[in-house]
């Protein structure tokens, strides 16, 4: 095979990689954060790129211009959850939350089911065909807007958390629970738009990925797990670790998928989140998180 | 032995079990094909519950990914039938060695390189799926076209390479439910229980204490895992086909924990009642929808999710502990969750 095509692949990985890790990094902030993990975080993203679908379907509403209101449908979405259902769930066992996400993220799944039936859906945006050419890479139009995109939303909540008050006081929450009480900080309250940015995340990222993957029902545990994979690889509540961890799992499966057979290509993600476990097991990025 | 299994039931707690195990032997003459098949399902859950139980129920090492377990029990004896015409039962000790190696694989990596909570499940989690795609590409057991066991009219039963009607199957997991009750009560009452539930409240206390919590928790996941194989076999020879795609699946070790968690972790009885609960529940939900022709598919998962999530809410230690001291039937002292 000529060089170029594993350029070609692995740029696309990249980009695809970028769009994992801005979805990743809604899980990272949750955990890092609240201390939760978010089990229907993939469950979320399906809402999200089933909203985009139907923009498209019924209004020909362009998915990335439709980015910003899903993630605010999200971002309230997440904020109702935390507030009324993880919220007392804060001290309980890490089981017992487990239960408590399961159960949400099965009743998400079978609500998306039972309205949209078990059949992918997808949008044909004008430019689903478009590429570009930069020196030897062909770059997919869709991958490369999802990409810019994702750096673009994942810049903005970095900022967000590091020149905003509210931001700043979600980070004080995150560092010493106890010393936020004290100094008089509504916990409950910045958990709860904690929960939503990190579902606006996972929102903006279905938005965007909707572009170049067709949507079922079942993608949401799927990419549950793909989340996991990513936020352990670079860093269980590291932010800069999911965007990193994505880029990785994006090219490890984009090259998978070329050398080896398409279908095996998440067990060797899987197999370098063994190592990483192992060798590393705060993540790439991650500091001591236990 | 005998008296650390049997001693400190209280009388009205032998009554309950007698009467509940008469019961349940005398099922199968009067019900119908769909209730044994739904008490077999039940049987299942309660036996994985109890194994699972084992890790973290009462060692406190939470493990999300038991369907890889079953999987292997399930897939070792089912290719030596398969492929040698090997019986269950010592397929069965394949499927157990095979299973406790990777369970102990797992727990060294885990516990040796210090990975514990959340990613110690995750960890077990990337195994299962690791196996699920892995199982997918593996030719000789059919690959993700699936492995099917011969099936033929049975004409009578045949213990011996569990080929038969549900009924045997009724019995033969009505009898490995009892079994494992019956080990994970001498399990806990022993010296190594006691480590275990030392080493689930407080792992650096135990290890200050001098316990050697490496070697209790290696022998956890050990027996835990070689528990939840035998249940893989049974399980192949009760369904006769096996697919990775659903054998491995996240969903599986989902299924098996719920029970434990709603009937209330770290209790004996508490994956048995969880059993119960949820199957019950699933089912009737089935026959609930029907009646109403509700026929949407997805209503009854999301009714099911809606009770879980009401449960955990309303009984953070699960069904069994306030049942018991309702009832009276309290198994030991009183202790935090």
């Amino acid at each position: 095979m000529p060089f170029e095509i594993y350029l070609n692949v692995a740029a696309a990985g990249v980009l695809t990689g970028l769009v994992y890790g801005l979805m990743a990094l809604g899980l990272s902030v949750i955990f890092g954060v609240i201390r939760v993990v978010n089990f229907a975080h993939g469950e979320m993203m399906a809402i999200a790129m089933y909203i985009a679908v139907t923009l498209f379907a019924a209004f020909k509403l362009d998915p990335l211009l439709m980015m910003v209101p899903i993630a605010v449908v999200l971002f309230a979405f997440g904020y109702l959850l935390q507030a009324h259902l993880i919220n007392p769930f804060i001290n309980r066992p890490e089981h017992s939350q487990f239960m408590l996400l399961v159960g949400i993220g099965i009743i998400i799944l079978n609500t998306l089911l039972m309205i949209f039936g078990p059949d992918a859906k997808n949008v044909q945006t004008s430019y689903a065909f478009d590429s570009y050419q930069v020196g030897p890479l062909i770059i997919d139009a869709t991958k490369a807007y999802a990409g810019g995109a994702a750096i673009l939303v994942s810049a903005a909540l970095f900022a967000f958390f590091r020149f905003t008050l509210v931001g700043q006081a979600i980070r004080a929450c995150a560092d010493n629970y106890t010393g936020a009480l004290v100094v008089g900080l509504n916990v409950q309250q910045l958990y709860a738009l904690t929960f939503g940015l990190g579902s606006a995340c996972v929102g903006a990222a279905g938005a965007m990925i909707v572009l170049f993957i067709d949507v079922t029902p079942p993608l949401g545990p799927a990419y549950t797990l793909l989340a996991f994979l990513i936020v352990i690889t670079g860093g269980l509540g590291s932010m800069p670790g999911a965007l990193v961890g994505g880029v990785l799992i994006g090219v490890t499966e984009a090259m998978a998928g070329l050398l080896f057979t398409p279908s095996a290509k998440s067990m060797f993600s899987f197999a370098l989140l063994v190592i990483v476990l192992l060798f590393r097991p705060q993540g790439l990025l991650g500091t001591s998180a236990r | 032995m005998t008296s650390l299994v049997f001693a400190d039931i209280p009388v009205r707690g032998w009554v309950a079990l007698i009467v509940a195990a008469v019961l349940l032997l005398l099922v199968p003459p009067f019900a119908n094909d769909y209730v044994i098949t739904v008490l077999v399902l039940i049987f299942y859950f309660a036996f994985t519950g109890q194994a699972w139980n084992i890790m973290m129920g009462f060692a406190g090492q939470l493990s999300l990914g038991h369907a890889f377990y079953v999987g292997l029990g399930a897939y070792a004896a089912a290719a030596l039938y398969v492929h040698f015409g090997i019986g269950p039962w010592i397929g069965m000790l394949a499927g157990i060695l095979i299973s406790a190696w990777c369970g102990a694989v797992v727990g060294f990596l885990a516990f040796r390189f210090g990975v514990g909570g959340v990613y110690f499940a995750i960890l077990t989690i990337a195994f299962a799926e690791f196996a699920r795609i892995g199982f997918d590409h593996f030719r000789w057991v059919g690959g993700s076209s699936g492995l099917f066991l011969p099936v033929a009219q049975f004409k009578h039963n045949d213990l011996w390479s569990l080929r038969g009607n549900p009924t045997m199957f009724y019995y033969v997991m009505f009898g490995l439910m009892v079994a494992a009750l019956i080990v994970c009560r001498a399990l806990l009452r022993s010296r190594l229980g006691f480590y275990w539930q030392a080493i689930r409240e407080d792992e650096h206390a135990a290890r200050a204490l001098g316990i050697n919590t490496f070697r209790c928790k290696m022998i956890a996941v050990v027996i835990s895992s070689g528990m939840t194989s035998i249940a893989g076999v049974v399980f192949a020879f009760y369904y006769n086909n096996l697919f990775p795609e659903q054998t491995f699946h996240i969903s599986k070790s989902i299924e098996i924990i719920l029970g434990p968690i709603i009937g209330g972790i770290g209790t004996l009885i508490g994956p048995i009642i969880g059993a119960f609960v949820l199957t019950g529940l699933s089912e009737g939900l089935l026959d609930v929808l029907a009646t109403l022709k509700i026929t949407v598919p997805g209503a009854k998962q999301v009714f099911y999710g809606v009770c879980l999530i009401i449960v955990i809410i309303l009984m953070p230690n699960g069904i069994w502990p306030p049942l018991a001291r309702a009832l009276g039937l309290t198994e030991r002292p009183e202790r935090k969750p």
